[in-house]
């Protein structure tokens, strides 16, 4: 895809060509050390990797249409389950903004020409997609059924399935989240063109920031629970099984010391590209920039601290539970003060609806639904009951799936023309948006309803009473399923078919948009233009209007 | 079983229920409200502001007031919600003085229920309308989880720790017991009933179910039978500390430490008997961890709990 237009706001120096046009064949992709080249590699190999995941959910809707789970044999649904957890969390929630649109954009919204270090963000998608296709080979053939939280001492001496490979594949995919977050702290810091100073910095920016720190000081803690886990199974050195004189309860600890963190790398890169949907479509400044920012670096840093809300009914002493619930109540806080300034945003706008900020706007919906349920979880009183029922499963659906999800669509529509340098359809891509909504809400409100009733999580079968909730849930995943299939379709055609997008088809801020689309192979032809963050009050460089 | 039909409401079945589900229609409540709210304001800005529609648009200037309003007014909220949780929390830690005890010892994939006048159950746990019950509860294998939603009740049992539930059943009937902490294969099927009784129905259960012997009686016997009284036995020749009484003790144990000798601590002394050796003894006594069954520890701990310090072990004599 050779785009030849050239901008006239661009000085002529040669005649831009993309980043795609720097040879076309898989070698040169193979051994490429563009970040927007090896956004994309990470974009199709994460997107394999969600479809994969979505068709083991698809199959857990189907099976609980009866009671009795008539689809699968109990064995079979443990172990798709567990598939469906370990690639959605490893290999597409916690990659799928970062490692796609940070790496895309990050250099490009800081004036710079590649991240930091080339070879190492190459390095991170080969570890990404040796790590991503062992442990997937791993969970197909064979299959782990611990879950996957790994609890033990099932996952360490109970089960009799692929834990220890599977926990291989999951450390080495660890390195590339680390390489990569590596990356992003040390071009921030290091590569922000002159000028750029911190309080100008798009909130995407902060947000891949945040999340970078979180990755850098959170995974290796999950390199070392696995570790542990390897060691317990395979040379039965006591440590989580008491029979061996270890603690089970240390194991939970640990884990949770990495996975609640790793709950904010989903959601931070959320929240740091809805902070720059919303301002461009409601042609407003964000409001209170700077107070984004810090909740940005409040909520990775308190992250850190609640991870004992995961064990309030796992025999933890009353004082922790005390600590740890009022933890969490503080770390909502942030949470809320994005919800209103992402509302405020809008006041006084000139709000246009296009498919990003459909998505936009469905994510802050669904984010706030999906944090409030968590209000409700980190009351221990409230937990005792709900703890491990379906309102978990809806509470973090709705805050990745609904959250992340939502907003991680909302990106690659907004960036689309900028990244392949063609529009795609709107009414489908509209369309998309608002069925998704309603398909999302659909298929989890009911699992809410089943929280509060009772009805336990990794359940095979179940008392029938649950059934009607069921059947509405699996309903609405066929519409939620319907929903992410269509982006394939129109935007698979605008490659081929869409119009030309222009350097600046939203007419955005952010200096990304000051190149052309797709963006040339060192990203800037002519130095860009650096100004406040978000300046909607003010016309866009080059531009007359 | 609670059958009913669509959208029936759980029922208050327990002491806790009703104040919990307080809580929690009010945050419910709340949450709406602020969703409500939100979502009506998103709504009429994009209304209001939507492109083409004539507006003031003036920009507003930013304040630290609005900022620090809605920073502190949800903290204010957040920690009232905190606040009433801890109260009701407090009240699911400590069981009354009076709660009768039943064991209960979780394997893969079931619930075994020991009842302290030796009444066995698998699956069912009876016990009476308004007493309150404390349930001592551990694992043969790996975690589970005893969870009554009608009670609104949840604890994870553990392998080698003792973890405690305790409720007051308010209303006769028979409500689902399901374990919430995946546990493997049949982890679904892993459920069973709890049966309220009025305590009349409950005592004549209980003689129905009478075995003969009370569960400190099976203890003694076990205590005989696997040797136990060989060593810690009042006329045995090896070195070892006597048992009398020890159940509350303060033990001294060889590496310095004093530690209460509680649930925990003769468990573990049972099954790894080298991990706290008592001071003064040497640490010969060999693990029983491949040798007993949770039931079977719960029995002898029973038995240990009805011994008095200088008296010759009850036996019979210690069923009440």
């Amino acid at each position: 895809m050779n785009a030849t237009v050239i901008t006239p706001d661009l000085p002529e120096l040669e005649p831009p060509r993309s980043f795609f046009a720097h040879g076309s064949g898989l070698r040169s992709w193979l051994t490429t050390r563009d970040h927007k080249r090896i956004a994309i590699l990470y974009t199709i190999t994460i997107t394999l990797f969600f479809v994969l995941g979505g068709v083991a959910a698809a199959m857990m809707r189907i099976n609980l249409v009866t009671p009795d789970g008539a689809l699968m044999s109990a064995e079979t649904y443990n172990k798709t389950f567990t598939f469906h957890g370990v690639v959605m969390v490893w290999f597409f929630l916690i990659p799928s903004i970062p490692a796609t649109l940070g790496n895309f954009l990050l250099p490009l919204m800081i004036g710079a020409r590649d991240l930091a270090f080339p070879r190492l963000n190459l390095m991170s998608w080969y570890l990404f997609v040796i790590g991503g296709c062992f442990t997937i080979a791993c969970l197909l053939l064979g299959g782990v059924d611990t879950g996957w939280t790994f609890y033990t001492p099932f996952s360490t001496l109970f089960s009799n399935t692929n834990v220890i490979l599977v926990a291989v594949g999951v450390f080495v995919t660890g390195f590339s989240t680390i390489l990569t977050g590596l990356n992003f702290i040390v071009t921030t810091h290091k590569l922000r063109m002159p000028g750029m100073t911190w309080f100008k910095l798009p909130l995407f920016v902060w947000g891949m920031y945040a999340v970078s720190l979180v990755m850098v000081l959170a995974t290796p803690v999950l390199a070392m629970v696995l570790s542990l886990i390897g060691l317990e199974r395979i040379a039965h050195v006591g440590i989580f099984d008491p029979a061996l004189g270890g603690d089970p309860l240390l194991f939970q600890h640990l884990f949770w010391f990495y996975s609640h963190p790793a709950v904010y790398i989903m959601i931070l890169p959320a929240m740091a590209v809805v902070s720059e949907i919303i301002p461009c479509f409601a042609r407003r400044r964000i409001f209170g920039y700077k107070f984004m920012v810090y909740a940005l670096i409040g909520i990775s840093v308190i992250g850190f601290l609640v991870w004992g809300h995961h064990m309030f009914v796992a025999g933890m002493s009353a004082t922790a539970a005390l600590v740890f619930s009022i933890l969490s109540f503080i770390i909502a806080v942030p949470s809320a003060i994005k919800v209103f300034n992402w509302t405020a945003t809008l006041r006084r706008g000139n709000i246009s609806f296009e498919a990003p900020m459909l998505y936009a706007l469905g994510f802050v919906g669904l984010f706030m639904i999906g944090g409030m349920s968590g209000l409700m979880l980190a009351a221990p009183a409230l937990d005792i009951p709900l703890h491990a029922t379906y309102f978990v499963i809806a509470h973090f659906h709705y805050v990745m799936v609904g959250g992340t999800v939502m907003a991680y669509l909302g990106g690659i529509h907004y960036w689309w023309p900028k990244i392949t340098g063609r529009m795609y359809s709107e009414g489908w891509a509209r369309f998309a948006a608002v069925l998704m909504f309603f398909g999302f809400n659909f298929t989890f409100f009911p699992q809410y309803v089943l929280g509060y009733l009772g009805m336990p999580r990794r359940y095979h079968a179940y008392p029938p009473q649950f059934q009607t909730l069921n059947i509405l849930s699996s309903a609405g995943a066929s519409i939620l399923a319907i929903s992410y299939l269509l982006p394939f379709l129109y935007l698979g055609w605008s490659l081929y078919r869409g119009a030309r997008a222009g350097s600046n088809p939203w007419n955005a801020r952010g200096l990304e948009w000051q190149t052309t689309s797709p963006p040339p192979k060192q990203n800037f032809l002519a130095r860009p233009v650096v100004r406040k963050a978000y300046a909607y009050d003010e016309p866009a460089p080059g531009t007359t209007a | 079983m609670n059958s009913g039909g669509f959208f029936h409401l759980l029922p208050n079945a327990s002491t806790y229920a009703g104040p919990e589900d307080v809580l929690w229609w009010s945050m419910v409540g709340l949450c709406s409200a602020i969703a409500i709210g939100v979502f009506v304001v998103m709504f009429v800005f994009c209304i209001r502001y939507r492109k083409g529609r004539p507006a003031d648009r003036t920009l507003a200037k930013e304040t630290l007031p609005v900022e620090l309003t809605w920073t502190f007014v949800p903290l204010t909220i957040f920690m009232g919600i905190f606040v009433w949780s801890l109260f009701l929390y407090a009240g699911t830690r400590t069981p009354p003085a009076d709660a009768e005890t039943i064991y209960v010892v979780a394997k893969q994939w079931m619930w075994k229920i020991q009842h302290p006048g030796g009444q066995r159950e698998i699956d069912t746990l009876h016990v009476p309308v308004d007493v309150p019950i404390r349930l001592m509860m551990t694992s043969q294998d790996v975690i589970h989880s005893f969870s009554v939603p009608a009670f609104r009740v949840k604890q994870d049992v553990l392998p080698g720790r003792y973890t405690q539930l305790w409720f007051k059943a308010i209303e006769v009937g028979n409500y689902r017991l399901y374990c919430t902490q995946y546990c493997g294969l049949d982890h679904s099927k892993m459920g069973g009933k709890v049966i309220v009784m009025s305590r009349k129905d409950y005592a004549r259960w209980l003689d129905r179910h009478d075995s003969g012997t009370s569960l400190a009686a099976q203890g003694a016997a076990l205590f005989r039978a696997k040797g136990c009284s060989g060593c810690h036995g009042a006329n045995a020749s090896v070195h070892a500390p006597d048992l009398d009484g020890i159940y509350g003790r303060i033990v001294h144990l060889a590496d310095g430490r004093t530690v209460a000798a509680d649930d925990r601590y003769i468990h573990d002394s049972i099954m790894l008997p080298d991990k706290q050796v008592v001071a003064g003894y040497a640490p010969i006594m060999p693990a029983f961890s491949g040798e007993l069954t949770e039931s079977q520890v719960l029995a002898l701990m029973a038995y240990l709990k009805s011994t008095r310090p200088g008296t010759q072990p009850a036996h019979e004599s210690t069923r009440r």
